[in-house]
Parts: structure tokens; sequence; C-alpha cells
């Protein structure tokens, strides 16, 4: 007793309480609740780990999303969204989202989720959603390996399914309305699966029955591969080739041709006037 | 006229009048020329005389002009030399290699340029400072035929007709014109070879009664029970064209899964399986494929023009220059439940032509 009086005051105590009364508050819900995720997989995550998931949403997320993540007038409902669409959006920093915009960008992660607790924390969110009604579960190491994935035929099918809205070598590119289909060079293996199986913002999924998880891994490889190039010069633009360096040279060189062109005809100050 | 604007002043060289000049070359050969004539010619005694020139044999300046020569000199110099090394790096570098050609196209280039640069530079110079800067001004004369000249065209060419027999002969006349109509007809008929004409096939595509969708670039039937995700998209093509190009230009179909319910007219709902909805991926507008999908609007974006339909809606055209929906291809499923056609397209795909009606 004379260890927490001597303690009450300090400037840390009141986060303290807070964060314990939370955790405990969160704890209780999910140990009274909890025989809905004990319909989880038998290897699924720990109560625990939910409850903290699930404080972890309540103060990230629920404000727009909706204390169940049942959704409101702003973001959509959750449930059954699954924890691979989870990882994506807040390993990524898309996820809490400052603002309502035609796109959430990729930013710099929220303070729960950077740092060393950031991918528990985030992978307690994603159980939490997970334990909620299920979903496509976060893809693991081996499922998004490139090791003996063919790169060719992941140019094939990124061309034929991706290409249209990222560009040919995932430099991305605009859609309607302010949206746009974000460049690829930043993303890993994980995030691009996640990507194709959950469909996040305006993006379509392409589910593992129909777009095999071989196919995914052959895509995944000529991404990395793609963002891993050297792309020497000025701005790439997509690389399309060394196009801005061109222009700087066409104009340049235009300008001497003018140059040498005005010296060619100009006037000889004095010559015709002996 | 001539003007002159030079030191000397405007100055005509003497007995150089029209009247004198039209006189000069009525003279017979052979015999000595008249006294008007010979004013034309340099006379023994003006060969002392420096002749009266319209322009200044020296630059102002010898000093100067003495050094712009030495310059221009070595230009040509430096050009002709560029030039050798131009031969000497075609004889002697190797092109066996990719990097060999690099250096062999870097000294071919390099010489070239120096060699036209310091020739048009060196040509430049000796304008600006050798050549004397003076204007010059001669008058054209009229581009009109005088009367006598026209009258004796008139009677050569009339002379000349009659002389051949064209008008004469009517059966030649006839015969050459009848031999020039196919040479000049010949160019026409050379069109053919732009190619057949298209006929009905921008009416049809592979799609028929009971054809499979397979996934493009892999060839894998679409089973309806696999599609089931809302949100989810697949590029399929008719079983069997998976390499033949002009066939895919046409048939490509983009296969997109939507919550029944959010299918509305003029969507028609019999050409849909449970929510999966296919349509032409051949953009109305030009022919672009229309495939940037948006799951959240529905909407199907073309890259070209920024086109954009309705998936939910019959493909209705909501934004861009397209003037058509994108045709609605009928699928249904077989019986072991692969999504097939069931028929082609009720209308031709992809951009409007003349007679699409």
């Amino acid at each position: 007793m004379r260890w927490i009086t001597a303690r009450r005051r300090h400037p840390a105590a009141g986060y303290a309480v807070v964060l314990l009364m939370l955790v405990a508050l969160g704890g209780g819900y999910a140990f009274l609740t909890g025989s809905g995720a004990a319909a989880a997989p038998v290897s699924g995550p720990s109560s625990a780990t939910i409850a903290k998931g699930a404080d972890l949403f309540a103060r990230n997320c629920a404000t727009c999303h909706g204390l169940d993540a049942q959704g409101t007038s702003v973001a959509p409902s959750l449930i059954g969204v699954g924890a691979a669409a989870v990882d994506f959006q807040v390993s990524t920093g898309r996820m809490p989202a400052k603002q309502n915009d035609a796109e959430n960008a990729r930013k710099p992660l929220a303070p729960d989720f950077a740092g060393e607790d950031g991918p528990a924390n985030i992978r307690a969110v994603a159980d939490y959603i997970q334990s909620l009604a299920g979903g496509p579960p976060i893809p693991t190491p081996a499922q998004v390996s490139t090791e003996g994935a063919d790169v060719g035929r992941g140019q094939e099918l990124f061309i034929e399914n991706c290409a249209a809205c990222h560009n040919f070598v995932g430099a991305g590119g605009a859609l309607t309305y302010g949206k746009y289909a974000p460049a690829l060079n930043q993303s890993t293996p994980a995030e691009i699966y996640e990507a194709m199986l959950t469909g996040p913002e305006a993006m379509p999924n392409f589910s593992d029955s129909t777009l095999t998880p071989q196919s995914k891994r052959d895509i995944i490889a000529y991404v990395t591969q793609k963002s891993s190039e050297n792309n020497p010069g000025g701005f790439s633009l997509g690389r399309i080739g060394p196009v801005t360096e061109g222009l700087v040279a066409f104009l340049g060189i235009l300008f001497a041709v003018i140059l040498s062109a005005m010296w060619i005809v100009a006037k000889q100050h004095g010559k015709t006037t002996r | 006229m001539t003007e002159i604007n030079g030191p000397e002043g405007p100055e005509q060289p003497a007995g150089n009048t029209p009247d004198e000049a039209a006189v000069g070359p009525r003279r017979v050969v052979g015999t000595p020329p008249p006294a008007q004539a010979r004013a034309l010619l340099v006379r023994p005694e003006d060969e002392e005389k420096a002749p009266d020139r319209e322009l200044p044999s020296e630059p102002d300046d010898l000093v100067l002009a003495k050094k712009a020569e030495k310059l221009v000199a070595s230009l040509f110099i430096l050009a002709m030399l560029a030039g050798f090394g131009f031969i000497a790096a075609y004889i002697g570098l190797e092109v066996h290699s990719l990097d060999a050609v690099l250096r062999s196209n870097l000294a071919l280039g390099l010489s070239m340029a120096v060699a036209f640069l310091a020739l048009g530079a060196g040509a430049v110079i000796w304008v600006r400072h050798l050549m004397p800067e003076v204007e010059l001004t001669e008058a054209r004369k009229p581009l009109r035929s005088s009367p006598e000249d026209k009258a004796a065209f008139k009677e050569t060419f009339t002379e000349g007709a009659d002389a051949s027999q064209f008008v004469k002969r009517p059966i030649l006349r006839r015969t050459l014109i009848a031999a020039t109509v196919p040479v000049a007809v010949a160019p026409i008929v050379l069109l053919r070879d732009m190619g057949p004409l298209p006929g009905t096939s921008l009416r049809h595509t592979a799609w028929r009664k009971g054809t499979r969708l397979v996934q493009a670039v892999t060839g894998v039937p679409v089973l309806a029970t696999d599609f089931v995700t809302p949100g989810g998209i697949l590029t399929v093509v008719p079983e069997g064209t998976l390499s033949d190009d002009e066939e895919l230009a046409k048939s490509t179909v983009l296969l997109i899964k939507l919550r029944p319910e959010q299918l509305e007219k003029p969507t028609v709902m019999n050409w849909t399986v449970n929510g999966t909805v296919a349509y032409s991926k051949i953009c109305t507008h030009l022919g672009c494929p229309a495939a940037l999908y948006e799951q959240t609007t529905h909407h199907i974006l073309c890259p070209c023009h920024q086109s954009t339909f309705d998936a939910a809606r019959g493909a209705a055209v909501i934004f861009g220059p397209a003037a058509r929906p994108l045709p609605q291809l009928p699928i249904t499923t077989d019986s072991e439940g692969y999504l097939v056609a069931q028929s082609d397209f009720h209308e031709p795909v992809g951009p409007s032509f003349w007679e699409r009606g």
C-alpha cells in the first residue's frame, strides 16, 4: 500500500490508471462476449490479444468505424473484412485516416502502430477484426515468398489484371473523382498480397479461387523486381524512359540553335555605315 | 535597276542602257561588232583603269580580316581532320558487340558533328568578317509574256499540232487516249492491297452459345462458385482464343462481381449470374481496353479519354466521349457450373464504324 501511496501523485499515474482501466474494461468485455471469439479457428489468437486489439480499436478506429466496427455514415463496417484488410490499411499508415479524402495515401504510422510494439499492436487489431466475423487472414511469409516465382508470368498477369490502373511497372495512375491507384514501389510482398485479396478502397479484389496463390506470388515477384530495379535519370515518369532528360536536352539545344541563328544573321555594327 | 550602297556610290557602267543592249545581240557571228555593242565589253584602253565595282574588293579593317582569315582557315583544317577522323573511326572501330557499337557510334557522331560545326562556323565567320556587307536590290522583270511571244507560241503550237496529224487522224488520237486510261486507273486498283474489306467481322466475335469464359493469360475456365466475392473482377476471353490476338482485340470481356441487388436497369438481368455481369472490355469510343474498375463506385474508366461507365447500370456512359454503353455479354452456367456465354454479343463491340447503323 505504501508503494502506491508513494507514487499516486506521479505525473504518469493518471495515464497508468486510465490504461489499466481500459485494459480491464476491454478484457472484461472480451471475457463477457468471449463466446463469439471462441468459435474462431482453433489455433487462433488468445483472448488477451483480442482484448488488446479491441482496446486499440476503440482508441484509434472507433470514432469513424463505430465502437463495434459496425460502420457509420463516414466509414464502412469492418465486420467480415478480415485481418488481411486491417494489416494492409494500418501497416501502410492509410488507417487511421486523418480525414475523409477521396483516397487515403500511405503515410507515417499512427503512434500506437509505430515503433517496437507497432507490429504486435497491428496484429492485435487485425485479430480483433478477424474475431468478429472472419475474413481473409494475414498471409504467411511462405505465401508471399517470391522464391521460385515466375517473374515473366507475373508480368503477363500484372499487365492483364493490374496495369490498367497501376501502370505497367506499378507507377500508379489517376482514377475518377480524385481517386487514384497508388504507386507500388514501396509496397512489401505482404501488402501486395493483402491488397489483391481484400481490394482496399476502390480497388477490386482478386480472390485466391480465381487468381491463384501461385499467380499472386508471380505478380509479387514482378512488382518487387520492378521497384528494386535501377532507374537512372531524373523524373522517370513511370519508367517510360529518359524523357525528362531528353526534354531538358532538347530545350537546351533549341536555345543554342536560336542563339547561333541570331549570331549568323546579326548586323555588324559599324560595317554598313562606314 | 541596281542600287549600290558602297563607298563608290551609285554609278552605272558606261553604255549599259536598255536600247543599246537590245541592239547588241542582233549582230551576225563573225562580223565586227557595232560600236554600241562594243561599249559593253572592256576595251583595251580600259584595262589599265580599275573597273567600276558594285562591291568593295577589300574589307575595311585589314588587320581584323587577317585574324579572321587565320581563324577560318584553322576551322576548315579542324573540319578536315574531323572528316578524316570519321573515316578512320568507320574503318578502325569494331562493331561486333554492343559496347563496341556504342563506342563506334560515339566516335562517328562526334567526328561528324565536329566536322560540320567547324565547317559551318568557318563559313559564318568568313561571311561576317571578310565578305562585304552591302545591300543590293535587283528589280524583277514582269512574269507575263509579251503579246508577240504569245502569238508566236500559238502559231508554233498549231503548226506542230497540224504537222503531227493529231487533228487529222482521229483514230490515232482516240487510241492514244484509250491507251492512257488504264494506266491512270491502275493506282486506284492498287488500293485493293489495303486489305480485304472487313465484311461482317466487325459485328461478330468468337463468343458462341456455350463458349466457356476462360481467364486471360492462364486460360483457366471460371467456376461460378469460385467467383463470389463482391467487388471482384476478372478479365476473361472465349475458350480457345488465348493466342489469337485478332480475336482477343474484339472478344475480351471484363467479368465483374457485384451483389445481385446492386444491379439495376438497363442491365439485362437474364444475362447475369448471381450478380456476375460481363461487359466488353473494348471501349465504345476508340477501342482502348476500358478496365479501370472502381469497386466502391462500380465505375469502369477508360484510361485513354476518361469515358466512364456504370457497371451496375448496364455500363451506361456517365462521363466522357463514349457514345454507347459497353455491350453486355449474355452469360449463364453450364452443367458443370462453369460460366459460359449464352450467345455472341447482341451488338457490335468497340468503336463506331461507318456502316454500323
